[in-house]
């Protein structure tokens, strides 16, 4: 979230965050179509095993029924929307930091080609979506026996 | 209210393992007549992985996060790169230290610190001479 950058509250909190991209971006230098999507909301895992693909997106507090997670031509999207917890305007309150994200986010990730569209899953726990997709089963690994 | 995490990450960074290394969660934090309200982010902390302390005027936030994973999972992708969240403001002593209360509800903690009663506003009348 860059352009939060164009207004900067406070240097050390600034450098601070500069400081956490880099420590996060973990050397990942390859560009995908979609653009550099790190930084955005939600912050995304993806990992694999031989029989699934398990993405986790660390999407804290939501409604999970405003939650719409579709799996289409080996794109998985998650989107929804997150209310702000900042007090309107005119209240007799003060903001003294708002780094939390509000509004409304969508993600976009390209899954493996061998991915099953029909066996997905979907969890909400503890503020992570948890996709899991299972492989095809022609593309699972199997052993052959040696006669 | 101030944030010295990032005052204290220097020292740290040369002298702690990379065990204690840890990601800063964002805040927002709201003040009112009566007290203030802390809104963190740590998506992934399971309840009884989520550790706050309050000593003297110092408020720590620590969560280490609990993934549910398949075994043989390999990372492709992270953007979430440790296990682990914290964060430390120092409180003023307007503040009631002793009266912290928390909620903690998929991944979003939500701290209520009061003022203390001779801190909250009084309307102060103004005598004409």
């Amino acid at each position: 979230m860059f352009y939060r950058s164009l207004f900067p509250r406070d240097v050390f909190a600034e450098l601070d965050r500069i400081q956490r991209g880099l420590q996060q971006g973990g050397g990942d230098l390859s560009p995908s179509i979609r653009g550099s999507a790190r930084g955005g909301y939600p912050a995304m895992n993806v990992g694999s095993t031989a029989r699934s693909v398990e993405i986790y997106a660390f999407a804290p507090g939501i409604d999970p029924t405003t939650l719409d997670v579709q799996l289409e031509k080996g794109v998985l999207t998650i989107a929804g929307e997150r209310a702000s917890v900042l007090p309107p305007k005119d209240a007799p309150a003060t903001v003294h930091i708002d780094e939390r994200f509000s509004g409304r986010f969508r993600r976009v990730v390209t899954l493996p080609d061998d991915v099953d569209p029909n066996a997905v899953e979907a969890l909400y726990t503890d503020g992570v979506v948890h996709v899991s997709v299972q492989r095809k089963a022609a593309s699972q690994p199997r052993r052959i026996h040696v006669q | 209210m101030s944030d010295n995490a990032t005052l204290r990450r220097p020292a740290q960074a040369d002298t702690a393992p990379r065990a204690t290394e840890a990601l800063q969660p964002p805040v927002d934090v709201v003040e009112d007549s009566a007290g203030i309200t802390l809104y963190a982010d740590l998506p992934g902390v399971p309840k009884d992985r989520l550790h706050l302390h309050v000593e003297a005027d110092t408020l720590t936030i620590e969560g280490e996060i609990a993934l549910p994973a398949p075994e043989g999972l390999e990372p492709i992708h992270s953007e979430v790169g440790l296990a682990r969240y914290r964060r430390v403001f120092t409180l003023s002593k307007e503040l009631d230290a002793e009266r912290v209360a928390a909620e903690f509800a998929q991944g979003v903690l939500t701290l209520r610190i009061p003022k203390v009663e001779h801190a909250q506003p009084r309307r102060i009348a103004v005598q004409v001479g």
